[in-house]
C-alpha cells in the first residue's frame, strides 16, 4: 500500500458576513472583525486596518465569543428582595426600574444633589457620564483613575503635558533602547507587544525594571529586579550619573523645558515661584542678548546657566537648582544600591547605555519644522531611547514623584517627542493650564458649576467648602491629596459609610466590582455596604448599580440596571476623553450592535439618557422641554460640546467630509461602520514630532478641534503648582492646610522630583513586599466567566522567591499564612526563581466569591483562588496621634496597592483545603452555567 | 495512509521565537476560536463553568525557568503545538489510517471520520501535541490551519495560521522550511533555530529560535565607563562646565 | 501513564488467553471432546474478553474495524490481524478437537504461532513508543511473551513446564523492573532537550499552560509513590510467581492448581497496573511532572 490521503476542501466558506467593531474585553480597544454565521457570532479576529492593533488580537479579544455567550450575563432589571449581599432579587420591568431610580434621584436633585455619589469605574464614556453628573448637579462624580493610575496621568501632565498610561507611546519604529518600569500588561496591551516585537526583530535592547521577571520582563534583554517602591531612587541616581558626566541634551533643555526659567529667591510669599513678566509669562535670560525676557519671545535662546540679580537677591534658573540637588552624593549609585537592590556597577552601566544610545546613536530625520519661537529647523534629531512605565511606579505612595523623576530623566536625555523617543498621542500634548480645574459648587435643581475633575494649579483650586471641609465625598482635591486629578473612587464607600465628610443618600455605580477585587479591605467594604444604623436602615441608604454580568458587586445593590455586552450596543471612544489615537494620528472609534441582545437588557448610556429625560435634566432637554436625544446613538451623532465639535471627530459635516470640526452628520455612524468602526486623521509629516513646540502640529490640532488656539509650552522640570502648595504649608496665603498635614505637604510636594520612603507606620515585623500582576489573558474579575480563559488561570498561587521558600521550609503546593498589619490570608504557594528575593506576588483578581459569575460554588477560583486585597486597607494603621492616613499617594490620592508589606509563615493546609478567608456563597441571580460546551455556530 | 510519504513537496511549519514570546496566550485562544468553528469537530470543553474545567486545545503556552550557572534566573514562555514532524511516529502508529502526512505540504492531519479514538498517536507523540476530544471521541491536533492557508475566501494576507495572524509580539512565523531561501529558513539559519527532543528522531519541521543572551549590559562597562567620566565633581564645577559647553552650542 | 482498567484487563487476560492457546495449539494438554471444549472456552473467554475490553477506551468503537487497514505500519493493526488469525486458526483446530475428534496439528501450530505473535504485537505497541522509555526496551516483548507462556502453561496444567517458565518470567520481571527504573534517566531525554534550553542552565517548569487539567495530564501523567510501588511490586511478584511455584511444587491438588492460577492472574494484573502506572511519558517533562 502506498501513501494515500483524503481529499480536503482547503477553501471552506469562512463566514456569511464580517462586522467590524471595537473590542471591549479590556480597555485597549482594538479593532475586531466579527465573523457572522446564521446571524450569530462565529469567530473574532483582529482588524488589520485598525490603528491600535493592526490585525493582531490578544487572548481575551479572541475569546470574546465566550463572553457574549457567558451564562453569567444579567437578563433583566433586578430589585433586591433579600438582605444586601445575599444575592436575592426579583426581576422587574425596565419601566419599573427606571421609575424607581427616578423616585430616588429626583428628590435628591431638588434637595441636595451632592447626596448622589455617581462613580463609574472603568468607564469608556467618561465625557458622557460626567456630562450627565454635571447636569444632575452633584459634585460627587469620578471614574476609576484614582485607584488605578492617576500618578502616571498627573505625573505626566504636570511635568510634560502628557502621560504614559494610554496617552503616549515609544517611537517603536526608531527606538533602539526600550526601558520599561513596572509594567506587566498595561492598557496598551497589543501596541506594547507589537512594539516589543518590532524592537526585538531589530535586535535592539529592552531593559525591564520590575521585581518580577515574567511577561515583558521575561523577554527583556536585561532585567533589573528592583526592590519595590525604590524606582525613584534608582532613577535619580541615573540622573546623578548622567548630569555628572554631562550626558544631557543641553540644547533641548534650554529650548523646550523650564530648566532656564528663573526662580524667585526673595523671601516671602513668592519664594520659589517663577519670575514672570506683566503678562504672567515665565522669564529667562536670553543667551544672545543677556536680557531678562519672556521665555517664548521669538528668537530667544534661553540661557541655562545665567542668573539674575535684583535688590541684592540672586535669582537662579531651575537648572542650577537641579544641579545642586542631583549632583549631591546622596544620589551616587553607591549610596542607593543597597536600598534599590541594584549593584552600583549596574546602575552606572544602565545610565551609560542610556547615554550611549541617546547620544552616540543619535540620528536625523529630514523633516522640516518651525518652533513656537519662529525658528525653522531643517531636521529632527532622533535620540532612540524610549521609556514606558505604569502601575509598578504608579501604585506606590511615592509614585507621583517617581513618575516625575522618570520624566525628568527622559527630558534630560532629550528623548521626549523626538524621533526614537517617547511620543504623545492626541489630544496630548496639552499643558496643565489647558485642562479644566475641578468644580464643586452644588446648587439644588441646577447643574454643577463646571466639570468635576481637573488639574489644580494651587490651593485656590482645591475642592473645599466655605468652612474648609472637603466638598467631595471622596475628599479629592483637599489638603490630604491636593492634586487628585481623577478623584478617589476607593474612598467613596468608606467615607460614605463613616459619614465623613458627610452622609449621602444614593450611591450609583457603573462597572466597578467594588465589593470584591477593585476595593481595598474587601471584607470591611462588604460590611460597610451591609451595615445598618440604629433604626435598622442601611448606613448607605440606596445603591444603584449597572453591570452586565453576575459579579460580586451585584449582590450588594438595591437596584440593578443590566447592561448589554460589547457586541450588542453603541459606544463611543471619543477624542473628548480616552480616544484610540496613535502618536502619528488622531483616531476615534465606535461600537455598534453587531448582534441584538437576546435578554431584557439595555445599554447603560442609553439608560442614563432615559433617566435624564425622565428627570428633565437641563443639558438633555430642549428649550421646549422635549428630550434632546432618545438614546446614546442619537447623542453620539447629535451632541455638540462646542459648535462643530462632538463625540466623534470623523465624517462630520453634512456630507461627512469634515474632520475634527464640522456640523452634525446624521449619517455619521454608518460612515464609521463602513470604515471599520473607527476614524483616523493622520498628522502631517513635519508636524509629527516636537508637538508641544511645533507650529505645524499646533495648527493641525486647532483645526482638529483639539485646542481652540495654539498652546505651546515648556516641560515643567520644576512644578510651580507644587511649590504653591508648599508655600501654603509654610504659612503663606489665605487657604491654609490643617497643621497635622503641613510637614507632609512641605516634604512631599517638592517642585523638583524627590524620592521618599513610603509611610511605614505599623509595618514593624512585616518585611516582605507583596504585589499583584495582571495576567495577559484575563481582565480583572470578568475574564473568569469565560469558559476558555478560565482554563488558563483558574486559580492563583502565591509566588514566593527561592530564598524565602527555603527560609520557610516551603515546597510547591504547601500553604502559607500571609499576614499584613491589616489582615491575614492562607493560600497555596509556588516557587519562582526569577523574582526579587524579598517579594511575593500573585495574579490579580483571579479569586472569586462563591456564587458569583454563574460558576459552580466549588469552582477553583472560589476555593483555591484568593485576593491580596484582604491584606490592603484603605487607611494606614493609626499614627501616634491616633490619626489614620489614607493608604494613598499624599499628592494625588492614588491608591497605594503595591506598598503592601507582609509576613510569611508556613501553615497547615486549611481543613477544607480552601484558601482563607472564605465567605458565604451569594445566591446567583442568573443560575449556573451548563456543564459541557461544544461550540459551533455554523454547521 | 499511515505510511509516511517518502518526501513532501514542501515542509510547511512554524518558527517560534522564544526571545520574543511574552507568553500572552493569544495564539492559544485564537487557535481555539478558529478550530472550534472550522476544520472538524469543535474543540469541546468539559465542566466549563465548574470545579474542574478541561477542554481541547491544539496549542498551549508553557513557561520555564532557567537558572544559569551564574546570574539571574530567566523565565521563558514556550508555546507548543504539533511540530509536523518529518518522521512522525503519530502517523505510523495509527491503526486506521486516520492520521496522515500530506504530500504537498507535509502537514500532519487527522481524518476525523476514520479515527477510532484509540489514543495511540497521542502516546507516540513526544510533544503532547495531540488531544482526544472528550465530546467527539476523536483525536484533535494542530492542522496548521490547512483551511486558512489556501483558503480563497480569505484575502491573501490572511492565508496564514490563525495563531500567526494573531500573535501580538510577532513571535510566530509561518512558511516553507523545506525551502532554504524562504524567510523562515533564513530566520532559522540566522538565529540558530533548534529542534525539540532531537533524540526522538522525529525530525520536527517546526523550529524554535532560542532566547538571545541576557543580562549583558554590565559586560559592556569598558565601553560605557569612559562615557560616564565626570565633567566635574561639584555643582560649582558643573556650572563652569555648563558655561563652557553652552558657548560651544 | 494512566493505568486504565481497560488496558490492564486487556493485556492481562489476553496474554493469558493467548498463552493458553499456544499450549493448546501445540497439543498440551492433549485434550479432545468436552474437556477440549472447556479449555478452549477458557482460552477464548480470556483472549476475546481482553480484546473486547481494549475497545472500551476507544472514542469510536463502532469504527474499530478500520484498525485492520494499517498492518504495514501499525503494530495495533498487526495485533488485530494476528489476533483474528490466531482465533480463526485455533477455532478451526478446536472444532476438529471438540466435535470431530480430529487433531489438525498444522492448524494448531499455525494458531499457536499467531497466538504468540498476537502477544508479541501487543507488546510491540508499547515497546515501539520512544516516548515512554520504560516500555521502549527489548525486555518489554520478552516480558509479555514470558508472562504469557508461563500463564499459558499454568492454565494448561503443564506443571513441569510451568515451573521453569514461571521462574524465567520472574527473572524477566526483575530485570525489567531494574532496567525500567533507569530507562528514563538513560534515555537522554530531559527538560533540557525537551525545551532546547538545557545548554543555558538548569530548566524548571514554572507555570503550566493551564491551571486545570487536560487530556495529556490525565492520560500520561500518573504519579505512584515510590514506597507504594515497591509494596505493589512485592505483592505482584509473590502473587504472580512465588505462590504459584510453591503451590505447584506441592503434591498436585485441583484446589492448589486453581489457587495458583488465581494468584498468578492477580499478580500479573498488579504487575500490569505497575507497568502502566509507573511508565513515564516524556510529555510529563513539559509539565514538570513524570
Ligand atoms: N490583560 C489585562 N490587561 C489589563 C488589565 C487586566 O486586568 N488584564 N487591566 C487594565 C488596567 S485597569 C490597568 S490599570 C493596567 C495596568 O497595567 P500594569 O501597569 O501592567 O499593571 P500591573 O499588572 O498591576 O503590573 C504592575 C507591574 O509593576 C510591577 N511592580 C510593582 N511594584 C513595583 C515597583 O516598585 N517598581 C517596579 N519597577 N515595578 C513594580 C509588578 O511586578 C507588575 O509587573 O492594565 C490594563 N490592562
Ligand atoms: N490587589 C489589587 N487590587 C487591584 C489592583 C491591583 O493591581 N491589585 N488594581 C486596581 C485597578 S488599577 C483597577 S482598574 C481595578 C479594577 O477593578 P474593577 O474596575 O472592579 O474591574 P473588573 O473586575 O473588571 O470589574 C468591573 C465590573 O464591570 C462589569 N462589566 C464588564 N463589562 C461590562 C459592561 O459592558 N457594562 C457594565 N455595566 N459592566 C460591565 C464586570 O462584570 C465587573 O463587575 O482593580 C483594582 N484592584
Ligand atoms: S488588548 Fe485584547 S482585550 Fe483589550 S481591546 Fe485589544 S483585543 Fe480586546
Ligand atoms: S501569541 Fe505570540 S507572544 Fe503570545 S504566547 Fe503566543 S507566541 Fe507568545
Ligand atoms: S508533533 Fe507529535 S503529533 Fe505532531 S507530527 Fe510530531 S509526533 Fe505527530
Ligand atoms: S486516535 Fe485516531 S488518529 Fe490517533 S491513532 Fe487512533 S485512530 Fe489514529
Ligand atoms: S497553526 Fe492553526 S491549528 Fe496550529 S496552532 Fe496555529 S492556529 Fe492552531
Ligand atoms: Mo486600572
Amino acid at each position: 500500500m502506498t501513501h494515500q490521503q483524503p481529499i480536503l476542501d482547503t477553501s471552506p466558506k469562512v463566514s456569511d458576513e464580517v462586522r467590524k467593531t471595537t473590542c471591549y474585553m479590556c480597555a485597549c480597544r482594538c479593532g475586531i472583525n466579527v465573523h457572522m454565521k446564521d446571524g450569530k457570532v462565529a469567530y473574532i479576529e483582529g482588524n488589520r486596518d485598525h490603528p491600535v492593533n493592526k490585525g493582531v488580537l490578544c487572548a481575551k479579544g479572541s475569546a470574546g465569543i465566550m463572553q457574549v455567550n457567558a451564562p453569567s450575563r444579567l437578563r433583566a432589571p433586578l430589585k433586591r428582595v433579600g438582605p444586601r449581599g445575599s444575592g436575592e432579587f426579583e426581576e422587574i420591568s425596565w419601566d419599573e426600574a427606571l421609575e424607581l431610580a427616578v423616585s430616588w434621584l429626583k428628590p435628591i436633585r431638588e434637595d441636595n444633589p451632592e447626596k448622589l455619589a455617581f462613580f463609574t469605574g472603568r468607564d469608556q464614556s467618561q465625557s458622557f457620564t460626567s456630562f450627565w453628573a454635571q447636569n444632575f448637579g452633584t459634585c460627587n462624580y469620578a471614574a476609576h483613575g484614582g485607584f488605578c493610575s492617576v500618578n502616571m496621568a498627573a505625573g505626566g501632565i504636570y511635568t510634560m503635558g502628557g502621560a504614559f498610561w494610554e496617552f503616549g507611546q515609544p517611537d517603536w519604529d526608531h527606538t533602539k533602547l526600550f526601558m520599561l518600569f513596572g509594567v506587566a500588561e498595561d492598557h496598551d496591551s497589543n501596541p506594547i507587544k507589537i512594539g516589543i516585537g518590532k524592537i526585538k526583530a531589530r535586535g535592539a535592547r529592552v531593559i525591564g525594571v520590575n521585581p518580577i521577571r515574567s511577561g515583558y520582563n521575561a523577554v527583556a534583554d536585561d532585567w533589573v529586579g528592583i526592590t519595590p517602591g525604590t524606582d525613584g531612587l534608582f532613577i535619580l541616581s541615573m540622573i546623578h550619573v548622567l548630569m555628572k558626566a554631562g550626558k544631557i541634551d543641553l540644547d533641548y533643555l534650554s529650548r523646550y523645558t523650564n530648566a532656564p526659567v528663573l526662580i524667585d529667591a526673595s523671601e516671602g510669599a513668592t519664594k520659589g515661584l517663577f519670575l514672570r513678566d506683566e503678562d504672567g509669562k515665565p522669564l529667562v535670560i536670553d543667551r544672545v542678548t543677556g536680557e531678562l525676557t519672556a521665555f517664548d519671545k521669538p528668537g530667544v535662546r534661553p540661557d541655562l546657566s545665567a542668573t539674575y540679580e535684583k535688590d541684592g537677591v540672586t535669582h537662579r534658573p531651575v537648572f542650577h537648582l537641579m544641579a545642586e540637588r542631583y549632583l549631591s552624593d546622596e544620589y551616587a549609585p553607591e549610596n542607593v544600591a543597597d536600598q534599590c537592590g541594584i549593584p552600583a556597577q549596574r546602575i552606572r552601566a544602565i545610565a551609560g547605555e542610556l547615554a550611549r544610545v541617546a547620544f552616540d546613536e543619535a540620528f536625523e530625520l529630514d523633516h522640516e519644522w518651525t518652533d513656537f519661537r519662529g525658528e525653522k529647523h531643517t531636521k529632527m534629531i532622533g535620540r532612540p531611547v524610549a521609556i514606558h512605565s505604569m502601575r509598578g511606579v504608579s501604585a506606590h505612595a511615592n509614585g507621583f514623584q517617581t513618575c516625575r523623576a522618570l520624566h525628568v530623566l527622559q527630558i534630560l536625555l532629550g528623548t521626549v517627542e523626538v524621533p526614537g523617543g517617547f511620543r504623545f498621542k492626541p489630544p496630548y500634548p496639552k499643558p496643565v493650564e489647558a485642562h479644566p480645574k475641578p468644580h464643586c459648587k452644588v446648587t439644588p435643581n441646577s447643574p454643577l458649576d463646571g466639570p468635576h475633575l481637573g488639574f489644580v494649579q494651587g490651593p485656590d483650586d482645591l475642592a473645599l467648602k466655605a468652612d474648609g471641609s472637603p466638598a467631595r465625598i471622596d475628599k479629592a482635591f483637599t489638603w490630604e491629596n491636593p492634586m487628585s486629578s481623577h478623584g478617589l473612587m476607593h474612598m467613596v464607600i468608606s467615607n460614605a459609610h463613616a459619614g465623613d465628610p458627610y452622609k449621602i443618600d444614593t450611591l450609583f455605580m457603573y462597572m466597578a466590582n467594588m465589593s470584591w477585587n477593585s476595593t481595598m479591605n474587601t471584607k470591611g467594604v462588604m460590611e460597610m455596604l451591609t451595615d445598618k444604623d440604629e433604626n435598622g436602615d442601611y448606613v448607605i441608604p440606596r445603591i444603584i448599580y449597572s453591570d452586565a454580568y453576575s459579579s460580586e458587586m451585584v449582590a450588594y445593590a438595591d437596584l440593578i440596571l443590566p447592561d448589554t455586552t460589547y457586541l450588542e450596543r453603541h459606544d463611543c471612544i471619543s477624542l473628548l476623553d480616552r480616544p484610540i489615537c496613535e502618536a502619528e494620528a488622531a483616531a476615534d472609534a465606535i461600537r455598534w450592535p453587531v448582534i441584538e441582545p437576546d435578554r431584557d437588557v439595555r445599554g447603560f448610556q442609553s439608560v442614563l439618557i432615559d433617566l435624564a429625560n425622565r428627570m428633565g435634566l437641563p443639558g438633555f432637554t430642549n428649550e421646549d422641554g422635549s428630550a434632546k436625544w432618545t438614546d446614546y446613538a442619537d447623542y453620539i451623532v447629535n451632541h455638540e460640546r462646542k459648535p462643530g465639535i462632538g463625540p466623534l471627530a470623523g465624517f462630520r459635516g453634512e456630507n461627512g467630509d469634515k474632520e475634527g470640526r464640522g456640523e452634525v452628520n446624521p449619517d455619521q455612524l454608518n460612515r464609521y461602520i463602513e470604515n471599520g468602526g473607527f476614524y483616523v486623521a493622520h498628522i502631517p509629516q513635519g508636524a509629527d514630532y516636537y508637538k508641544p513646540w511645533n507650529t505645524a502640529y499646533q495648527d493641525w490640532a486647532v483645526d482638529m478641534g483639539i485646542y481652540d488656539s495654539p498652546q505651546p509650552y515648556l516641560f515643567q522640570l520644576y512644578s510651580e503648582p507644587m511649590r504653591k502648595f508648599q508655600l501654603a504649608a509654610e504659612g503663606h496665603g489665605e487657604r491654609q492646610p490643617p497643621d497635622h498635614l503641613r510637614a507632609r505637604i512641605k516634604e512631599t510636594l517638592d517642585p523638583m522630583p524627590i524620592w521618599y520612603e513610603t509611610d511605614q507606620t505599623g509595618n514593624e515585623g512585616f518585611t516582605v513586599n507583596a504585589l499583584t500582576q495582571r495576567p495577559m489573558a484575563m481582565y480583572h474579575s470578568w475574564g473568569t466567566q469565560n469558559a476558555w480563559l478560565r482554563q488558563l488561570h483558574g486559580r492563583n498561587p502565591l509566588y514566593v522567591p527561592t530564598k524565602l521558600m527555603r527560609e520557610h521550609g516551603l515546597q510547591d503546593g504547601d500553604w502559607a499564612k500571609v499576614t499584613s498589619p491589616h489582615g491575614e490570608i492562607t493560600v497555596p504557594v509556588m516557587e519562582m526563581a526569577a523574582l526579587n528575593d524579598n517579594t511575593v506576588w500573585t495574579w490579580n483578581a483571579i479569586g472569586k466569591r462563591k456564587g458569583a459569575w454563574a460558576l459552580q460554588e466549588d469552582a477553583p477560583e472560589a476555593t483555591k483562588g484568593f485576593l491580596l486585597n484582604h491584606l490592603i486597607h484603605e487607611l494606614l494603621p493609626a499614627k501616634g496621634d491616633g490619626l489614620r492616613w489614607a493608604n494613598s499617594d499624599p499628592i494625588t490620592g492614588q491608591a497605594a496597592w503595591f506598598d503592601l508589606k507582609v509576613k510569611l509563615e508556613k501553615a497547615a493546609p486549611p481543613s477544607d483545603a480552601e484558601s482563607q478567608p472564605e465567605f458565604a456563597p451569594i445566591k446567583s441571580p442568573v443560575g449556573q452555567g451548563p456543564k459541557d460546551l461544544a461550540w459551533k455556530v455554523g454547521k | 495512509m499511515t505510511q509516511l510519504p517518502t518526501s513532501t513537496e514542501r515542509k510547511m511549519g512554524l518558527v517560534i521565537d522564544l526571545d520574543t514570546c511574552v507568553g500572552c496566550h493569544a495564539c492559544v485562544i485564537s487557535c481555539k476560536g478558529w478550530n472550534t468553528e472550522n476544520y472538524g469537530a469543535p474543540l469541546s470543553d468539559q465542566d466549563a463553568y465548574g470545579a474542574n474545567p478541561s477542554g481541547t486545545f491544539l496549542n498551549r503556552v508553557h513557561s520555564y525557568e532557567v537558572q544559569p550557572a551564574e546570574g539571574h534566573a530567566q523565565l521563558i514562555h514556550f508555546p507548543k503545538s504539533c511540530l509536523h514532524c518529518e518522521d512522525a511516529p503519530c502517523v505510523t502508529v495509527c491503526p486506521t489510517g486516520a492520521s496522515y502526512k500530506r504530500v504537498e505540504d507535509g502537514i500532519v492531519l487527522v481524518n476525523e471520520s476514520d479515527c477510532i479514538g484509540c489514543g495511540l498517536c497521542a502516546w507516540s507523540c513526544p510533544y503532547g501535541a495531540r488531544e482526544l476530544d472528550q465530546a467527539e471521541g476523536v483525536m484533535k491536533k494542530c492542522t496548521l490551519c490547512v483551511d486558512r492557508i489556501y483558503n480563497e475566501n480569505l484575502p491573501e494576507v490572511d492565508r496564514v495560521p490563525s495563531c500567526v495572524r494573531t500573535c501580538p509580539a510577532g513571535a510566530r512565523h509561518f512558511g516553507d522550511l523545506g525551502d532554504p531561501d524562504s524567510d523562515v529558513s533564513k530566520l532559522v539559519a540566522d538565529r540558530g533555530g533548534m529542534d525539540l527532543m532531537p533524540e526522538m528522531g522525529t525530525k520536527p519541521v517546526n523550529k524554535y529560535l532560542p532566547p538571545r543572551p541576557k543580562d549583558t549590559v554590565e559586560d559592556q562597562i569598558d565601553i560605557l565607563a569612559p562615557l560616564l567620566a565626570p565633567v566635574a565633581e561639584e555643582p560649582k564645577g558643573f556650572l563652569g562646565w555648563l558655561d563652557k559647553t553652552l558657548e560651544k552650542l | 501513564m494512566h493505568p486504565a482498567p481497560s488496558v490492564i484487563i486487556f493485556t492481562t487476560l489476553s496474554g493469558l488467553g493467548f498463552g493458553l492457546l499456544v499450549f493448546l495449539g501445540l497439543g498440551f494438554p492433549a485434550v479432545s471432546g468436552w474437556i477440549a471444549f472447556v479449555f478452549f472456552a477458557i482460552a477464548y473467554a480470556l483472549a476475546v474478553g481482553g480484546l473486547m475490553a481494549s475497545t472500551f477506551h476507544l472514542g469510536h468503537p463502532e469504527r474499530a474495524w478500520k484498525a485492520f487497514t494499517q498492518w504495514k505500519t501499525s503494530w495495533l493493526s498487526r495485533e488485530g490481524w494476528c489476533a483474528v488469525l490466531a482465533l480463526i486458526f485455533m477455532g478451526l483446530y478446536a472444532l476438529g478437537l471438540v466435535f470431530l475428534d480430529q487433531k489438525w496439528s498444522l492448524l494448531g501450530l499455525i494458531g499457536a504461532l499467531f497466538s504468540l505473535a498476537t502477544v508479541f504485537t501487543t507488546s510491540m505497541i508499547y515497546t515501539q513508543l520512544k516516548t515512554i522509555p520504560r516500555w521502549n526496551m527489548n525486555l518489554t516483548p520478552v516480558m509479555f511473551l514470558s508472562f504469557s507462556l508461563a500463564g499459558g502453561a499454568l492454565l494448561a496444567g503443564q506443571t513441569s513446564v510451568a515451573i521453569p517458565l514461571l521462574l524465567i518470567a520472574a527473572l524477566v520481571q526483575i530485570l525489567y523492573w531494574r532496567k525500567g527504573d533507569q530507562a528514563f534517566a538513560s534515555s537522554g531525554t530531559d527538560l533540557g532537550t525537551a525545551t532546547g534550553l538545557g545548554a543555558r542552565g538548569s530548566v524548571r517548569a514554572f507555570e503550566p499552560p493551564h491551571t486545570g487539567t487536560n487530556y495529556l495530564l490525565r492520560e500520561f501523567v500518573y504519579v505512584v509513590g515510590r514506597k507504594h510501588a515497591e509494596k505493589l511490586r512485592i505483592i505482584s511478584f509473590v502473587l504472580a510467581f512465588v505462590l504459584p511455584v510453591l503451590l505447584l511444587v506441592l503434591p498436585f491438588n485441583h484446589v492448589f492448581a486453581l489457587l495458583a492460577v488465581a494468584s498468578h492472574l492477580a499478580g500479573v494484573a498488579t504487575s500490569r497496573w505497575l507497568f502502566f502506572a509507573q511508565a513515564e511519558h516524556v510529555v510529563g517533562l513539559y509539565y514538570g511532572k513524570r
